[in-house]
């Protein structure tokens, strides 16, 4: 019999402990208040969750109202597909149609709002150096990758947002309309749909902020309409602590609707 | 028997006709192969549409799917609506409206509160006709998913701006959807009075089935 360095459960406990310490790109930092090269004005202690997701990567949080969370495009190709549900009540999610109708636009940027499928405002976009992003033709999915599956090399936002809800009890009934961040689609006058491929300049990012306590879901594939084989490159998440929107904040204030939304969100956590 | 000029051109035998009062929900199973019509009678109204797979309704509409299929946001004649797979499920086989919408959603209570003030919060709404048509079905809210409105006209202007506007349908204007799997059909009769969809008067469609 051959001896290895994993042949007794000894010697596979002292290879598998070698591997502590090992760094990759995508990878979590563990705490996220080691994290560093944070954001002008966060402190390494307000850090709730700091993860760099591959491409082709996905990740999951829970947010509470007043996080931040600061997508940055690494490389200038990243395409993040994004669920989000109430943590509260998950049957309670995006809703993409209402977060268009409502604000009078069918484009995101800063100042808007993401809102709920119950009159609710979930985030404010609060900065976005990104410069277009899509709320109109979601997750990429096996149609366009043969290969998609979670399995494969090439995987899609549909088949990450199954395996991420599926930690969540979730499922298919729940993979609702998301929103593209970095990959802008602007749409013609005869309502044609025309995605600006990029590659864009690295660093580019969006802020978010949480205006009530979330679970989102992050896909990290191709834009569905992006016409080159699989591209995509690693986008880092980074989220810390902060105060819930205050009565005097510009954007709760900047519309009546929006305005409403944060209302009826703060008659929500009337308890 | 005098024709009746509303089924002119669907292909083949009538197996269902009826009419759908304003503001009610309807639903109904589709065959593969049938063509189903729906009737603007008195012109101007949105019929909020949602399409769900029979054999596994966990597969159902998705307004992205097909915005993406098409590469164009406005439902004309040749569109097909796709599934959460990506897959077919109805085809727009005819229609003598010039486009139908489906980046609008439906309203609901909820979001009336939002557009146009609390004070409509009790009046009644599309999710509330989607879960009450659902419901039979054992459905709930978590089936609900951005819909299509057909005879509804939302312009996207170059900025992006976009809203709900007068429409651009007509009494007896129709759309024929052939259906590509078994699929059960949701609708609401929208009974939205504070915008101009149902041009602030919701009216009865008709609703026609060929095999």
């Amino acid at each position: 019999m051959t001896s290895s360095s994993t042949s007794t459960p000894g010697a596979a406990r002292d290879h598998a402990r070698a591997m502590a310490g090992t760094r990759v790109e995508a990878m979590p930092t563990i705490p996220a208040t080691s994290a560093t090269d944070l954001p002008d004005g966060v402190e390494a202690k307000a850090v709730i969750w700091d993860e760099t997701l591959a491409a082709g990567g996905y990740g999951s949080r829970r947010l509470n109202r007043g996080a931040r969370l600061r997508l940055t495009d690494l490389y200038g190709d990243a395409c993040v597909s994004m669920l989000a549900f109430n943590a509260e009540q998950t049957v309670e999610r995006l809703n993409v149609a209402d977060t268009l109708k409502v604000q009078w636009n069918a484009y995101l940027g800063a100042g808007r709002l993401l809102l709920s499928d119950m009159g609710r405002v979930m985030f404010s976009v609060v900065e976005d150096a990104a410069g277009g992003h899509d709320a109109l033709c979601g997750a990429s999915n096996t149609v366009g990758y043969g290969d998609g599956q979670d399995f494969a090399s090439r995987p899609t936002a549909r088949e990450r947002f199954l395996l991420a809800l599926a930690r969540y009890g979730l499922g298919r009934r729940d993979v609702h309309p998301c929103i593209n961040w970095f990959k802008a689609v602007a749409i013609a006058d005869d309502g044609a749909t025309e995605l600006q491929v990029g590659p864009f300049a690295p660093g580019r990012f969006v802020t978010l902020r949480a205006e009530m306590d979330v679970i989102i879901v992050l896909a990290n594939c191709p834009h569905v309409l992006d016409p080159r084989d699989y591209t995509v490159t690693p986008v880092r998440a980074t989220a810390w602590r902060g105060l819930p929107t205050p009565e005097d904040d510009p954007i709760r204030n900047a519309t009546p609707e929006g305005l409403r939304a944060f209302q009826n969100v703060e008659d929500y956590l009337a308890r | 028997m005098s024709e009746d000029h509303t089924l002119s051109g669907l292909p083949g035998r009538v197996i269902y006709d009826e009419i759908v009062l304003a503001r009610a929900p309807w639903s109904h199973v589709v065959r593969q192969g049938e063509t189903l019509r729906i009737v603007d009678l008195e012109g101007n109204q949105a019929v909020d549409f949602l399409v769900y797979s029979l054999a596994d309704d966990a597969e159902r509409y998705s307004f992205q799917d097909t915005i993406t299929a098409q590469k164009n946001i406005y439902l004309r004649t040749g569109s097909i609506l796709r599934s959460t797979e990506g897959r077919p499920m109805m085809t727009i086989a005819a229609t003598s409206v010039a486009y139908h919408d489906t980046i609008g959603g439906a309203c609901s209570c909820e979001s009336n509160t939002l557009r146009y003030g609390h004070h409509t919060r009790a009046q009644h709404a599309c999710v509330d006709n989607f879960l009450l048509a659902n419901a039979a079905y054992g459905r709930s809210k978590r089936d609900m998913t951005p819909n299509i409105n057909f005879f509804m006209n939302v312009p996207v202007e170059a900025d992006g701006t976009l809203g709900i506007v007068d429409g651009i349908s007509a009494p007896g204007l129709y759309v024929d959807l052939r259906a590509e799997m078994d699929v059960t059909v949701v609708v609401s009769n929208c009974p939205q009075i504070n915008n101009p969809c149902n041009g602030f008067n919701p009216t009865p469609v008709r609703m026609i089935v060929v095999a």
